[in-house]
């Protein structure tokens, strides 16, 4: 079932500029949805027309089967985490996490239980009486998500709620919030910059860039068949290597090595992974290789193929130096874009 | 940290000389004046003076005539600090909500600071003249013949009219920044959490301004006691005699109208405590202000 639909949803912001061009589709009940895109790219506005701060200006939004275009943020259904927590400052985290509840009017006790319950869930149980101002950033994240947990939502969304936090903690929350979004079921729209929280969260991913919808897919087709050189380039630490070239009677060749067969004829763009490229002996396509990058567990070379730029990713058994070395490409591991436009072919 | 040093011990006290010789004739030398003459009783006609002790206080206590300047006094005060803070919040929410044209309102809200307190109580005057004042008129048309000067309650209104208007946009201006230093995303939050825009305002905005206005209320009170002497001076034109006054401005008819300097200082005296417990009471509360982030 769908829980939340956007039918040629598109915003234009009162000044003139559109910030998300129309477009359709649906996340389905307990799914776990990451949009990422580059900043500025209208993730933030396309979470916040959902939450309801942000006017719908074409289109229609329904969640849960309910058109919501013209309801308030507070009857929506929703629970939002907001980059900077947005937690009540003159409020303690009991009454932060139990303000909505309140609000609509639950009995004392039932919102007592709800908060300790989340509480518990969230190792705040020794905090409760703290004001916001006294705990750790790692702890104020724990009460927004607290907050949002207790309304029992029928969506819950995410704006960069982990982008505050230092490498490690944010790690360690990123597989927390999963975690409890697995065992609560709750569908999420969780919205990040960062490719590795989305590709690490996801059950899908949408890519974003300008205002518009480049892809939608799980991490595994969004990595392996991008669906532009946009996302290719994206998605991915290092990213794709691409690389123009021309495909001739049936094949493509890079840097003179015959790289393989297409349907294609004329300019392509030809992406490879960093690891999708094999150090062989045998193998057809030369690269120059100028720094070698040690990273403990693989390397990364980095080179040139012809006048490209490109990275290969090796194991760390591999005895890389700089100088001339010759590749393969793991067979089906090519994606081939149009030259102009950029999409896949 | 690095300490800049004189090197002489004389240029110093030079640079401190102006401010302090200020300090030193306009107020300490009053204050010591006054509180030495708040134990003499004066000739009137300037032939000497006796030694009193307390007796200019216990007569200001024991006087009736004192204790209902002191009591309108408390009401004026209250009053109009209520009304100067109330209005101002209000408009600082309005203004704050308004997106188009903000600038514009926010100018001519503050164009009221910059005119001088008796100038305020001139205007209040105009607008209250007896026969053709635009507010005497408006009373009219209610079956109000409406007094400035006369009536005691016309004049008080008028003169808390005056000093409400003068006040506002100082109030307004501190409002107005405190409510938009509140994070947009706090406001977001409670969008979410309440439904009732009210319920947002008492339970999430006005706390949040609770900082400003316990400042703004001290700030505000002074301003009742002291500052409006120039407005209750032109409402009531140097004729108290029914008309209200505040004890500000009971010290000067009498010291200068009653010539009763005694009297006059042990009053004066009495407010410059006043003053100090006020002070001290601002400043610690300045100290402990709360800080939310
Ligand atoms: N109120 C507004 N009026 C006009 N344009 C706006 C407004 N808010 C945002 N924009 C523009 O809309 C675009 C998308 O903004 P948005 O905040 O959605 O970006 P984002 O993808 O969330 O970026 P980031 O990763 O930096 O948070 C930006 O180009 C921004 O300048
Ligand atoms: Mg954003």
């Amino acid at each position: 079932m769908a829980q939340v639909r956007f039918s040629n949803i598109g915003k234009t912001y009162p000044n003139g500029f559109e910030a998300l061009k129309p477009t359709d589709f649906e996340i389905q009940q307990g799914e776990f949805a990451v949009l990422v895109g580059p900043s500025g790219c209208g993730k933030s506005t396309l979470l916040r027309m959902v939450a309801g701060l942000e006017e719908i200006t074409s289109g229609e939004l329904s969640i849960a089967g309910r058109i919501v275009n013209a309801i308030d943020p507070a009857d929506r259904d929703i629970a939002m985490v907001f980059q900077n927590y947005a937690l009540y400052p003159h409020m303690s985290v009991r009454k932060n996490i139990g303000y909505g509840l309140k609000n609509r009017g639950l009995p004392k006790t039932e919102i007592a239980r709800k908060v300790d319950e989340a509480a518990a869930l969230l190792n705040l149980g020794d905090h409760l009486d703290s004001k916001p101002s006294q705990l750790s950033g790692g702890q104020r994240q724990r009460v927004a998500m607290g907050r949002a947990i207790v309304r029992d939502p029928a969506l819950f969304l995410f704006d960069e709620p982990l982008s505050n936090l230092d490498a490690k903690l944010r790690h360690q929350m990123r597989i927390e919030i999963k975690a409890l979004q697995r065992r609560l079921g709750v569908t999420s729209v969780y919205v990040t910059h960062d490719q590795v929280e989305a590709m690490t969260m996801a059950d899908r991913i949408i890519v974003m860039n300008a205002g518009r919808i480049e892809q939608i897919g799980t991490p595994a087709e969004v990595y392996h068949e991008p669906a532009s050189t946009f996302v290719a380039s994206f998605m991915g630490a290092p990213p794709m290597n691409l690389m123009r070239t021309r495909a001739e009677a049936g094949q493509l060749h890079l840097n003179g090595g015959a790289l393989c067969e297409t349907e294609h004829e004329g300019e392509v763009v030809v992406g490879v992974r960093p690891e999708d490229f094999l150090p062989d002996p045998d193998g057809a396509i030369s690269m120059q290789v100028d720094i070698v990058e040690e990273l403990g567990g693989h390397r990364l070379l980095h080179g040139q193929i012809g006048d490209d730029t490109v990275t290969v990713h090796v194991s760390n058994e591999f005895a890389a130096e700089t100088g001339p070395l010759d590749l393969s490409v793991k067979p089906g591991a090519v994606c081939v874009f149009d030259a102009e436009e950029g999409h896949r072919i | 940290m690095k300490r800049a040093g004189f090197s002489t011990p004389w240029l110093p006290v030079l640079l401190l000389v102006p401010q302090l010789a200020i300090i030193a004739i306009f107020f300490y030398w009053p204050a010591i004046v006054a509180l030495h003459s708040s134990f003499y009783l004066q000739d009137p006609f300037g032939f000497g003076s006796t030694f009193v002790g307390l007796e200019n206080y216990t007569h200001l206590l024991g006087s009736a005539e004192y204790r209902r300047v002191a009591v309108f006094t408390l009401t004026f005060t209250l009053l109009v600090t209520f009304f100067s803070l109330a209005l101002a919040l209000l408009l600082a929410v309005k203004a704050d909500k308004v997106l188009r044209g903000a600038k514009t309102y926010r100018t001519l809200l503050m164009w009221v600071y910059a005119v001088a307190p008796p100038v305020a109580g001139f205007i209040a005057v105009i607008l209250f003249n007896q026969s053709w004042g635009p507010l005497t008129e408006l009373f009219g048309l209610f079956g109000h013949t409406y007094m400035v000067g006369v009536n005691f309650n016309d004049t008080a209104f008028a003169m808390i009219l005056a000093s409400v208007w003068k006040q506002v946009p100082v109030n307004f201006i501190f409002f107005l920044s405190a409510l938009q230093s509140i994070p947009r995303s706090v406001r977001e939050a409670a969008l979410i959490d309440n439904r009732s825009a009210s319920g947002r305002f008492w339970d999430v905005t006005f706390p949040l301004l609770a900082p400003t206005g316990f400042f703004l209320l001290i700030i505000n009170i002074t301003y009742a006691l002291f500052e409006t002497f120039g407005i209750v001076d032109t409402v009531v034109k140097g004729e108290p005699g029914n008309n209200p006054m505040t004890l500000v401005y009971k010290v000067y008819v009498d010291g200068f109208r009653g010539n009763d300097l005694g009297g006059s200082s042990a009053q004066s005296v009495i407010l410059m405590v006043l003053v100090l417990a006020l002070t001290i009471f601002q400043f610690r509360l300045l100290e402990r202000r709360i800080h939310y982030t």
